[in-house]
């Protein structure tokens, strides 16, 4: 029986010939990740079991963008002590603010992640990296602490679903409506501790900035990671940012799949994930009447360059609905300024929108836009838990930025003909 | 070892966002953490719990974040053992690597029901309703990760 791209992977990096599904294995990190919220526990590790320096200075990324800019004094001392931990450890790859993002915008984009590496991240959506055909995923303080000491993990391998994609999107139709309606199909324990793997003929009409979107929410389905075979597309993105070799993994043609789903990308329509679970998907035909509070473009899912252009393309010459607030929130600080140079900027302020600095912010109840008592958002993020972007009985509906941006406008949830 | 106490009942899908809500994420201290633990589903959850007592889910329990936060919450809350039917899986790493006792057993997540009194044997996975005089056989721990509780965790099991 052959292996999938994740099995391969996973085997290179554990020095083995082969694996199989359910083996544990120790393999070797090309990059450990933390962020202002999950290092501090990781350091606090580090320094309690006695480890005196990283394994790989070069490999390892600490990322200042979930409460920073510091939302507070205890936020302040969080982001001073991975600092000065960096400091320490002669962390090269340490971001803070005014050149931080969101760390699974700002990794891709600095080539610090490419096709057919191994890494590890103290955040759940670590599973971004899959879209360049990495093996990537979250994994807990404890775990970063260990990574960044020894440079190399625990996993025990996964089986995975195969994703055939096939045809073309419509239009203001994207790939956060494709993950959210395959959530929405398998549920979000339907790949728990699995690999979601996506191919086809259809890859290639999706852009880096989909792919990235999708890989990003397979933890929403419970999986291990999400990965994406690496083609032109992928090989044209990390041409202008990767500056050392990369591996391309292909699965074998025998490699064994606990499920093969058929995923028709022109079926598929505008989806709305409703409170308080990302597998609770509607087609925007059936939203019904659903008026909202505020809306957020931005984070790790959608903060990229095209989600802001998509955007951009339908707030041109509009307003924001007067009892709606708009917070926009370009995910790095290239991406912010490229917004500047294309005049979305203009755009997004004349519509009035709020534009914030790189923030992971709203998405997890941090700062920026917090929910009050019966308060409803439309937001391109990737959770909608109960209390997740702030009180208990606020409402969270994750879409994509085409029907966020319309649903500003229109000041209820709404397709893109509603409002052009 | 042996886990002994009275049962916190929980559904599925229990994601990390309530088992200890971001916005307390601006610290790791873990009594501080646990004083929040369950808040936004159960408000009486850290004012009834004793030490020793047992948190019972479903399907997906800790689902969400990785942030290894929840697993510290509920254990510093008292909570000496969670059973439920599944774990998502980044949970699942961290309890173990905290060391904080998880065991999946379907059977009993779904019979033991909130208040009963329940006792676990880690040893064999058995797991004892005193209640309704019932037993369920978990899932024992692999090997691998039996090495690292038995060391106290990950960061102990790497140092030996």
């Amino acid at each position: 029986m052959g292996m999938t791209m994740s099995q391969k992977i996973l085997a290179a990096h554990a020095g083995l010939e082969k694996v199989e599904a359910g083996q544990l294995i120790n393999a070797k990190l090309d990059m450990v990740l933390g962020n202002d919220i999950t290092a501090p526990v990781a350091i606090n590790e580090f320094n309690k079991a006695g480890f005196g320096s990283v394994f790989d200075r070069n490999k390892i990324s600490l990322v200042m963008d979930h409460f920073a800019p510091n939302k507070d004094i205890k936020a302040a001392t969080q982001c001073k002590q991975c600092r000065e931990f960096a400091n320490d450890m002669g962390i090269v790859n340490f971001y803070d603010v005014g050149d931080m993002g969101v760390e699974h915008a700002l990794l891709p984009e600095k080539g610090l992640v490419c096709a057919g590496e191994l890494v590890i991240g103290a955040d759940s959506h670590t599973c971004t990296y899959g879209a360049l055909g990495a093996f990537s995923t979250g994994v807990g303080s404890t775990d970063m602490a260990a990574g960044m000491a020894t440079g190399e993990a625990w996993f025990k391998v996964p089986s995975a679903i195969r994703f055939n994609l096939t045809g073309k999107l419509n239009k203001w139709v994207s790939g956060k409506d494709v993950i959210l309606h395959i959530i929405g199909m398998i549920g979000v324990d339907g790949a728990l501790y699995q690999s979601m793997e996506f191919g086809g003929e259809g890859l290639k009409n999706l852009t880096m900035d989909d792919r990235l979107c999708m890989a990003n929410m397979a933890i929403e389905a419970g999986a291990k990671n999400g990965i994406f075979e690496v083609d032109d597309v992928t090989i044209a993105y990390m041409k202008d940012r990767v500056n050392r070799e990369f591996k391309v993994y292909t699965a074998d043609p025998d490699a064994e799949y606990t499920r093969v789903i058929d995923i028709y990308l022109s079926q598929v329509k505008p989806t709305v994930a409703f409170p308080h679970l990302p597998e609770n998907a509607r087609t925007i035909d059936n939203v019904g009447d659903v008026k909202i509070d505020q809306v957020v473009i931005g984070s790790c899912t959608n903060g990229r360059l095209s989600d802001m252009e998509t955007a951009a393309e339908i707030l041109k010459g509009k307003k924001v609905a007067k009892h709606v607030r708009c917070i926009i929130i370009p995910a790095t600080q290239k991406i912010w300024m490229e917004c500047v140079k294309r005049g979305y900027m203009d755009i997004f302020i004349e519509a009035g929108c709020a534009v914030s600095t790189p923030t992971c912010g709203p998405c997890l109840g941090g700062h920026t836009g917090i929910l009050a008592a019966g308060e409803r958002a439309v937001a391109t993020t990737n959770r909608n838990f109960v209390g997740r972007m702030g009180h208990t009985e606020s409402e969270v509906y994750l879409a994509s930025p085409a029907i966020a941006a319309a649903s500003a406008i229109a000041g209820k949830i709404a397709d893109v003909s509603e409002v052009l | 070892m042996k886990a002994h106490g009275a049962v916190h009942k929980y559904g599925d899908n229990i994601d990390t966002d309530v088992i200890i809500p971001a916005r307390y994420l601006n610290t790791a201290d873990h009594k501080e953490l646990a004083s929040h633990c369950m808040e936004d589903i159960d408000k009486e959850f850290i004012h009834r719990v004793k030490e020793g007592d047992i948190m019972v889910g479903q399907a997906n329990f800790g689902c969400g974040s990785s942030r290894e936060h929840a697993p510290i919450a509920i254990k510093a809350s008292g909570i000496s053992c969670v059973i439920a039917a599944t774990f998502a899986r980044i949970f699942y790493r961290n309890a173990i690597n905290i060391g904080l006792a998880i065991l999946e057993c379907p059977e009993a997540a779904e019979n033991i029901k909130n208040g009963d009194e329940v006792e676990v044997d880690f040893d064999t996975g058995v797991i004892t309703n005193v209640t309704k005089n019932e037993t369920y056989q978990a899932q024992p721990f692999p090997d691998f990760i039996k090495t690292i509780i038995s060391e106290g965790g990950l960061l102990n099991s790497l140092r030996k």
